[in-house]
């Protein structure tokens, strides 16, 4: 027990990688909260699209549009995609930059889904009473329908995040320094082949336990006092 | 006020509306009755264009609603309705139910809407609810807001689809009251309904739809008391 303390001290604190390691559990997060915001816009915007061309000949072409982008997304792995925004599409851009950006695009592409069927479980009769009082589409939809989906769609977007988070460890293909590769950089220049990767996967894991507490509570929360 | 002609209107291969004319002045308060399934609610609904017609005119107030070029939300705001299941905005108090649409519309700015809102909800008894959420309220007040929230608008006619089916019995009699006042106010209204002692004490002139059309239309007297058609002859003896 002494031996391994002393282990991790050699290999974390004396060498200084545990500043290294701190900046890529840093990246890590700002990527998978910028992912996150870029998502939600996107999925919002193709949930509202595709919600409204359900009975509008104008929205069919760009609902059309949504569905070649969530097929085209869905079909290729997450790294491929992040290859080719980085080596094809955003050449001159910073690798974090392009990270938060792919996922962003990724995420968004399931989270269409995840919030198309949020403004489903909303009782169509509810986009009728604003409509019949006079509110446009995007008005009702503003402030009638998508309040009211927020308390299904909330905890699907907080799943989401976990599997971003998961996700984004692929990020070191495009230079980031997020919280795996700085794991396996530390591992590479240490020669301390166990720990490194230990602390990279029990952080992941601390985080993801946390994250799925406060999922739970939400959900309890949103499901408990109905109408708020 | 309201002047249909030839209104028809499919879902897919079914034919709901095959043809409808109406005429709606000022202050009238009409109401439609007939069978489950015979149209009653599409017709309403396409009054307002909450189901597009697929052939005929809607005149409202001088202009055509079923013309391309014409704004339907600036049309809908003068056409107040009441939905058979309430549809009250759960996430929003009672009283930002009725604000709501004003404030946002612009019709209104927010003290005077309220006040304005204060003013219909005392009307009917509900003053003190003002700031609970929809769920704590009785079917019987949810659908007495719904209606003051229509109200609120200021609509030159309110449309009524059933609202008093979704009631339980003793609960029918406080909204169907409120309609009356409404009527008595000389609202314009039409009321799609299977209460015949409110069709025949309230309404000015009956219609009864079947099959998709206008099978028969008059007076209250006319229809319950010497109706023509087999049909509603029908009708009335299984509902009366
Ligand atoms: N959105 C829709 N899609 C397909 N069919 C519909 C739709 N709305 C209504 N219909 C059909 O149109 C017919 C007329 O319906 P409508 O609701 O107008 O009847 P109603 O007279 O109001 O009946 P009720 O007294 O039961 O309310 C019914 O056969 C119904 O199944
Ligand atoms: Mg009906």
């Amino acid at each position: 027990m002494q031996e391994w303390i002393a282990k991790l001290n050699e290999t974390f604190i004396e060498s200084g990688y545990y500043k290294f390691m701190l900046e890529g559990l840093g990246n890590t997060v700002i990527i998978t909260l910028g992912a996150l915001l870029i998502g939600v816009i996107i999925g919002t915007l193709i949930a509202v699209v595709k919600y409204f061309a359900e009975d509008s000949k104008i929205m069919k072409p760009l609902a059309a549009l949504c569905d070649v982008y969530v097929t085209v997304i869905r079909g290729i792995p997450v790294v491929v995609l992040l290859l080719i925004f980085y080596f094809i599409i955003l050449t001159s851009a910073e690798g974090i930059l392009v990270a938060v950006i792919t996922f962003g695009i990724n995420s968004g592409a399931y989270m269409a889904e995840l919030i198309r069927s949020g403004l489903g479980a909303v009782d169509k009769g509810q986009m009728e009473a604003g409509r019949s009082l006079g509110m446009s589409k995007m008005q009702a939809m503003r402030k009638i329908v998508l309040p009211q989906a927020i308390r299904y769609i909330l905890p699907a977007i907080g799943n989401e995040m976990i599997a971003l988070l998961k996700e984004t460890s692929v990020a070191g293909y495009v230079a980031v320094v997020d919280l795996t590769r700085a794991g396996n950089l530390t591992r590479n220049n240490t020669h301390d082949a166990v720990n490194p990767l230990m602390v990279v996967a029990v952080t992941y894991l601390l985080i993801v336990v946390v994250l799925s507490r406060l999922l739970k509570i939400l959900e309890r929360r949103l499901s408990g006092n109905d109408k708020r | 006020m309201i002047s249909v002609k030839g209104l028809t209107k499919k879902f897919g291969s079914l034919e709901v509306l095959k043809g409808i004319d109406a005429e709606i002045s000022k202050g009238d308060v009409i109401c439609v009755i007939g069978p489950s399934g015979s149209g009653k609610s599409t017709f309403l609904r396409c009054l307002n264009l909450l189901e597009k017609p697929d052939g005929g005119t809607i005149i409202f107030e001088g202009d055509d609603l079923t013309s391309k070029n014409i704004d339907l939300n600036v049309h809908r705001r003068k056409m107040g309705m009441v939905f058979q299941q309430f549809n009250l905005f759960p996430h929003m108090t009672v009283l930002r139910n009725l604000t709501c649409a004003p404030v946002m519309l612009k019709k209104a700015d927010k003290e005077t809407a309220e006040a304005k809102a204060m003013d219909l909800l005392s009307r009917i008894g509900l003053a003190e609810k003002a700031n609970v959420f929809p769920d704590k309220l009785s079917g019987g007040q949810k659908q007495r807001v719904a209606i003051c929230r229509a109200l609120c608008m200021e609509p030159d006619v309110m449309l009524f689809d059933e609202p008093t089916s979704a009631l339980d019995p003793e609960m029918v009699g406080e909204v169907l009251d409120v309609m009356k006042a409404l009527a008595g106010e000389g609202m314009t209204m039409v009321v799609v309904t299977h209460e015949m002692g409110f069709a025949r004490e309230v309404s000015n002139r009956v219609l009864f739809l079947d099959e998709g059309v206008i099978m028969e239309e008059g007076t209250p007297d006319e229809i319950f008391g010497a109706p023509k058609c087999e049909r509603l002859q029908s009708f009335l003896a299984k509902v009366l």
